[in-house]
């Protein structure tokens, strides 16, 4: 207890006192680091299971006709591959940094409210069982595609109504912890840290669950219109009833784009901790960083309708959309030439997470291109629900968001574990998942500009090649991830220790508690000059 | 129990035990979101499940809540932990407004946007003849007879009154706390509960006279639609702010809070304002224009 000057004479249950063992530990923790744990198993979990989903998806795409599955569970498979990649996936792998890196880079004992923290974990689970299972009921999971959709979803049996519930819990889920994610912020610092002075790292996430805290809850109100319409008669999406489809498009996506950036903005504060660490420079222009991250989060609001140029908006509606989308590349753009200019004459290595950073930067910035392109209203009139569409979000959430999780695991993984992961094997999981991720989606930019819809299972004869192709590299990126797993599990075991601060160019508070990180870090705040 | 206990200015921050509490509301809300689900298909055992659910997410409301109040009282909670509250308190009531905002957009855009253009030459000519662009609407083939939409001057001007009044009780009990005056305090919750079941027993009352006599329902198109989400996912927050004026109230009584430290009171009356604030918006845009 000495942790607590001055003897308070409270006996107050501090989690020294009884640790429940086993699985209880678990289930019961409080603590950030374990929860941190958590969300990082549940999220590489998921990201099996989906991507399962996707390889089915590719197996009866490798050629035309219809071999694998049926219409109809290939359209469950889209669905459930969207819902669990975004957010059982990408999400929680972020949140899971979240809690096991804030905390530690602010110089606070633990999150800010951490039985919360625990319940925000523990959501998760009863969601994916929801989802999962709705594979096995009656008429099937959701086939909507995750951005569920009226008429369709009015239509669709009970595993419809699984996914709107397992929705529901997932938005509570996010919520609580963003809530939690924003006081630990701005209220647990350690003296000195101003915000200004914070880890780029922190900033990204505390704009982040704003976007969480604002958003979450407008598809919460969306998916229960959809509720409504299904079982007690209303008609907000009901043109009969007075109701429009469309209004669902809007609301979903007034959700939807914020939430491109709720998936992208930690990944942007992960690669700006890495790049200046392996640059062994600091970070160039760090308040333009914190402005840039600032205006996309605001602009996303006000964009959503660039997904919707094709339901019939008046041109006016059109052209707005257009060009306030394309602001967005302004400060994108500010924080891909920082990234370049901390680089920029910088003594570079490039262990793993210094490559996953590259190719984050060099994907990521081709996806941007590609989102720049479908801005325009003429172009996406043209490209819209092609797969063209489908390679610009992959570029950006697999890239992008997945490449930057990638790096941020094996730059903290020392931290995490005390050990230092196999290099080699770091470095032939990198190599690999780059040149299948490209063989899986350059080629879809092709399938998409001749005119490829997505969502269909079948296709016809001149789109044979490249679908060929992008399968087998589909599934050579699925099997490459094992030997992540493999390394996570190496590293778990044993390994070179690794010492407080295995990276020379690393800063921050992170690195001044020993590795691994004892369970309790920081109970008196350090302090920061 | 003494009333005397004022934050701690230890320099610590109250990391509590390991806990069973959000399990259980893990399990509440998976059985809640299962029950619904077999009840809404009308699968036998939906209700018995959806009861379960609720039950233990009550029993864990119960006991989650009654620790942090223990907690609280027993002086764990140092400054910075009250000022976590505050934030958390302060995102989640914005979490709120979204959510809110979700529902208001759709019946801006119903009334705006879709109602004139079901109501242009183009979907005349193709689709429905006699679709108009006349609010309350209830879209063109609409078939469940003449309807009456709510007046705003009868009973919902009389509930915006109410409103506005425990707003004002409410205020006037947190004085009473400030001053240590403890039977103000208690007065003024009492009231202002009070109000707000009226509210709910004359929001009920109006739900009742529209099904049976003005013939607006759910199935009411678009109209129905929007009048019943909105107002009926008000009246869910009004009675959560009650629930939790009325623990509030049984904690005072308790002898919690002191002028010092109370945000367990604030926090509540800062929903309750926030409720307050959604039902002028609310009385404007549904029933009144
Ligand atoms: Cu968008």
């Amino acid at each position: 207890m000495a942790a607590i000057p001055g003897g308070a004479d409270h006996s107050h249950d501090h989690s020294h006192d009884h640790h429940p063992s086993g699985l209880m530990r678990w289930v019961t923790t409080t603590n950030h680091k374990d929860i941190g744990s958590m969300y990082l198993w549940f999220s590489f979990a998921m990201f099996i299971v989906g991507g399962i989903m996707a390889l089915v998806i590719r197996a009866e795409l490798f050629q035309p006709g219809l071999q694998v599955v049926d219409p109809d569970r290939f359209n469950q498979m889209t669905t459930l591959h969207g819902l669990i990649m975004v957010f059982g996936a990408i999400m929680p792998a972020f949140v899971g940094f979240a809690n096991w890196m804030l905390p530690l880079m602010i110089g606070a004992s633990d999150m800010a409210f951490a039985r919360m923290n625990n319940w925000s974990f523990w959501l998760l689970p009863p969601a994916a069982i929801l989802l999962t299972g709705s594979l096995l009921v009656p008429g099937g999971a959701a086939a909507s595609g995750w951005t569920l959709y009226p008429p369709l979803t009015v239509q669709m049996g009970i595993g419809m109504d699984m996914a709107i519930f397992a929705v529901h819990i997932l938005g509570i889920s996010s919520i609580m912890g963003s809530i939690n994610i924003v006081t630990t912020i701005l209220n647990m610092r350690a003296p000195g840290m101003t915000l200004m002075k914070m880890p780029l790292f922190c900033w990204t996430w505390l704009i982040t669950a704003y976007l969480v805290i604002a958003v979450m809850p407008v598809l919460a109100g969306a998916v229960t219109m959809i509720l409504t319409d299904r079982h007690f008669g209303t008609s907000f999406f009901n043109a009969a009833g007075g109701g429009d489809p469309v209004l669902y498009q809007h609301i979903f996506w007034f959700f939807g784009h914020p939430e491109v950036y709720i998936i992208a903005i930690p990944a942007f504060g992960v690669v700006s901790q890495v790049i200046p660490a392996f640059s062994r420079k600091p970070l160039f222009g760090y308040a333009s960083m914190v402005y840039a991250t600032s205006s996309i989060a605001i602009l996303s609001f006000i964009v959503w309708a660039h997904h919707m140029y094709t339901v019939g908006m008046p041109v006016a509606g059109q052209l707005y959309f257009m060009f306030a989308t394309m602001l967005i590349a302004v400060p994108t753009g500010v924080k891909v030439f920082n990234w370049v200019a901390t680089m920029w004459r910088g003594s570079l290595t490039f262990e793993t997470p210094m490559l996953f950073s590259i190719g984050f930067l060099f994907l990521f910035t081709l996806g941007g291109f590609s989102g720049l392109v479908l801005s325009m209203t003429a172009v996406d009139v043209q490209l819209h629900d092609s797969y063209y569409v489908v390679a610009h979000f992959h570029y950006v959430m697999v890239a992008g968001a997945l490449f930057s999780a990638y790096a941020g695991a094996y730059y903290w993984l020392p931290k995490w574990t005390g050990h230092m992961y196999d290099e080699k094997l770091g470095k032939l999981h990198f190599w690999l998942s780059l040149i299948f991720f490209n063989m899986t989606f350059f080629v879809q930019h092709f399938l998409g500009l001749a005119g490829m819809p997505r969502r269909i299972p079948d296709y016809s004869l001149q789109f044979a090649e490249f679908n060929k192709i992008s399968s087998i590299g589909a599934f050579g990126f699925g099997l490459s991830q094992l030997v992540f797993l493999v390394v996570v599990l190496k590293c778990l075991k044993g390994g070179e220790k690794a010492s407080a601060k295995p990276w020379d160019g690393a800063e921050g508070l992170e690195w001044t508690v020993p590795s691994p990180a004892p369970h309790h870090t920081f109970e008196v705040p350090p302090v920061v000059k | 129990m003494s009333s005397s206990h004022t934050p701690q200015q230890a320099p610590y921050y109250y990391v509590p035990a390991p806990s069973t509490y959000p399990i259980t509301g893990s399990i509440a809300l998976f059985l809640f979101a299962l029950g619904s689900v077999l009840t809404m298909n009308k699968i036998s055992g939906g209700g018995f499940v959806l009861g379960a659910g609720l039950l233990v997410l009550f029993y864990m409301m119960y006991i989650w809540f009654g620790k942090v109040a223990q907690e609280s009282e027993g002086g764990l909670y140092s400054k910075r932990v009250g000022v976590s509250f505050r934030w958390a308190m302060g995102w989640f009531i914005f979490s709120e407004v979204m959510f809110f905002a979700a529902f208001f957009g759709a019946l801006f855009y119903a009334r705006v946007l879709a109602m004139p253009d079901l109501a242009s030459l183009e979907h005349q000519a193709l689709l429905w003849p006699d679709a108009k662009a006349l609010w309350p609407n209830a879209g063109p083939a609409y078939d469940g007879g003449p309807f009456t939409p709510m007046g705003a001057w009868g009973i919902p001007a009389i509930n915006t009154l109410l409103l506005l009044t425990s707003g004002v009780t409410l205020t006037w009990a947190h004085h009473g706390l400030l001053h240590n005056n403890r039977g103000q305090l208690k007065l003024g919750l009492f009231l202002t509960i009070a109000l707000g079941a009226v509210f709910l027993f004359l929001q009920g009352y109006e739900y009742a006279h529209a099904y049976s006599e003005l013939n607006v329902k759910m199935t009411t198109g678009v109209f129905g639609s929007v009048f019943y989400m909105l107002t009926g996912f008000h009246g869910f927050h009004v009675t959560v702010g009650a629930t939790m004026l009325i623990v509030i109230l049984c904690r005072v009584l308790a002898g919690h809070f002191s002028p010092e430290n109370h945000f367990g009171f604030e926090a509540v009356a800062w929903y309750w304002h926030f409720v307050d604030v959604v039902w002028l918006l609310l009385f404007v845009v549904v029933y009144w224009i």
